[in-house]
């Protein structure tokens, strides 16, 4: 800070001062203030300040049954909704050691993996807002909304769907499922060709990303990253490769590795992700198993008491659920590992130096969904 | 020179990146009949607007052409219901030989309360309750949204 030596002349002379980010602020995609001390245009510290969302789910679980708890895990990462009952279900199954129909797996995996394709739909709009293009934030809704329509008619809501539930999911897909969810990814192939045309060929938007926010492959790890931001850092975490659950073992899918370790380079994960995830419901789709969709479960689940973990790959990153029983029909503790909360502690390395135009870039490549914070 | 000539090939990449993304935006605006994915919300209300039948928009007591119902007053709907939605009021009355019995009185449903889990209709050993796909549910007074699900007169459907 060689400007605020007082030896120099006065008009040469540089402040620090301090810019509240947030809590209302379009480009933090929810309720975070970062408390960002500016010198001139260069970042100096970033702070962000968490708690303005925080509902408790995590204390409110210990006074709820295991079925009602799951149902409020939907409102942690609200765009991974399926995904986060899924491993608390996949929790109190491994618990209670029930099999899962081979249909609900595969409903399951295709149900998460929508999920997946709706969340990274949005975070591309968002993101190229972010960056100051407009018509992409309309076109990410306009193909979201696809999605979303095929989750309202198969399990009557639109955002939480409380969907997945121990033994299965429930209630069985509609019959037009497997063509519905054909023309669609159809539709949706189309959309990515779009979207490439429109933005990621662009040379601007290229420059805006390119060399900004650079997370390097290290400090990735010892930050706790994990999902796109992480393995656009070159780290491989995918845990649907690592600990395979629901039968993603039998399925063939890449894992998206890019060494950029830059804005750019998440971009890029992000959309070969959604590639990848098309590809991995085509695989499904074809031969989706016949019979039960749900395994017998009582109408009150006590789990026997002990210790229970089970992780899953959201679309934002790693989600842990550990569960304390004691025995009771109510969990002695629910603690969720969100991904959120890791991928947030990247957002002051990657952006002290940096100038603050550049702040938007990055913090919309890292992808925060501010409730998953606070919980 | 190098320098300059490289700098212009790279604003000439860039305009023409540019109207390649632009382009596509001109073809929607001049195609605006391609795909239409504006409602127009208040005017299809009765046409051609699409709720699918799994809605989840409210929860009913189902009721049959005899004004009967298959509730027991059983309460697993309200133990099963994170939000305290609902309270099943019961009487106790006595049936012909002399029997007590418990009946429904009161089926009340706080719609302002309920997120449409339906974790009440999963729980339901009767099946005694569904979804029903309403969505214009909104009210000026905020007691109307305590309902009382139960017709007037309507009874227990005996099993035959
Ligand atoms: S849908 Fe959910 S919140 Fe509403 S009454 Fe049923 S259990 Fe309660
Ligand atoms: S609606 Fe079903 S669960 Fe609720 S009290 Fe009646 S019979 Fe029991």
């Amino acid at each position: 800070m060689e400007n605020q030596d007082i030896s120099l002349p006065l008009e040469e002379q540089t402040e620090e001062f301090v810019v509240n980010i947030g809590p209302q602020h379009p480009s933090t995609h929810g309720v975070l203030r970062l408390e960002a001390t500016l010198d001139g245009e260069t970042i100096k510290d970033i702070l962000p300040h968490l708690g303005y969302i925080h509902r408790g789910i995590e204390k409110m679980t210990e006074s709820l049954g295991y079925k009602q708890s799951i149902y409020l895990t939907s409102r942690m990462d609200y765009l991974s909704a399926h995904i986060n009952n899924q491993a608390c279900s996949l929790a109190v199954e491994k618990a209670l050691q029930v099999e899962v129909p081979e249909r609900a797996k595969a409903i399951r995996i295709i149900m998460a993996e929508l999920q997946r394709l709706t969340s990274h739909e949005l975070w591309w709009g968002s993101c190229a807002m972010d960056i100051g293009a407009v018509t992409p934030f309309f076109l990410g809704f306009r193909d979201r909304e696809r999605i979303l329509e095929i989750f309202e008619a198969n399990t009557g809501n639109r955002l939480t769907m409380n969907y997945i539930t121990p033994g299965g999911v429930m209630q069985d897909v509609l019959p037009s499922f497997v063509s519905d969810l054909k023309t669609l990814l159809v539709k949706v192939k189309g959309y990515l060709a779009e979207y490439d045309t429109l933005i990621t060929g662009n040379i601007i938007f290229q420059r805006r990303l390119q060399g900004v926010g650079v997370l390097p492959k290290e400090m990735a790890i010892s930050l706790g990253c994990t999902g796109p931001t992480a393995r656009a850092s070159g780290v491989s975490c995918d845990v649907r490769k690592y600990h395979p659950y629901d039968g993603y073992e039998k399925l063939e899918f890449k894992e998206i590795l890019n060494d950029g370790c830059d804005s750019w380079a998440r971009y890029l994960v992000r959309m070969e992700e959604m590639r990848e995830s098309i590809y991995i419901i085509e695989q499904l789709l074809d031969n989706l198993p016949e019979g039960e969709y749900r395994a017998k479960m009582k109408g009150v689940i006590k789990l026997p008491a002990g210790e229970y973990y089970q992780r899953v790959e959201t679309a934002r990153g790693e989600l842990g659920v550990y569960i304390v029983s004691d025995g009771t029909n109510k969990p002695y503790r629910m603690k969720f590992r969100t991904p959120c909360y890791s991928n947030l502690a990247a957002v002051k390395p990657i952006n002290v130096g940096a100038k603050i135009g550049d702040l938007m870039a990055s913090m919309a490549t890292i992808d925060l969904v501010i409730p998953d914070i606070d919980r | 020179m190098k320098t300059v000539l490289r700098y212009l090939q790279e604003v000439a990449l860039a305009f023409r990146s540019l109207w390649s993304g632009l382009r596509l935006t001109l073809y929607f605006f001049t195609h605006p009949r391609k795909e239409i994915i504006t409602e127009q919300y208040p005017e299809n209300r009765t046409t051609s607007i699409n709720i699918p039948e799994r809605f989840a928009g409210e929860v009913v007591l189902t009721h049959d052409e005899n004004n009967e119902h298959k509730c027991t007053a059983c309460t697993l709907c309200e133990m099963a219901c994170p939000n305290g939605t609902i309270k099943i009021i019961s009487a106790q009355v006595e049936t012909e030989d002399g029997k007590k019995k418990k009946v429904l009185d009161k089926w009340v449903y706080n719609l302002g309360m309920c997120t449409f889990c339906a974790q009440c209709i999963d729980a339901c050993p009767q099946n005694a309750i569904t979804m029903k796909n309403s969505f214009e549910l909104s009210v000026y007074n905020r007691s109307d949204l305590i309902k009382t699900l139960n017709k007037p007169g309507s009874k227990l459907k005996e099993k035959s």
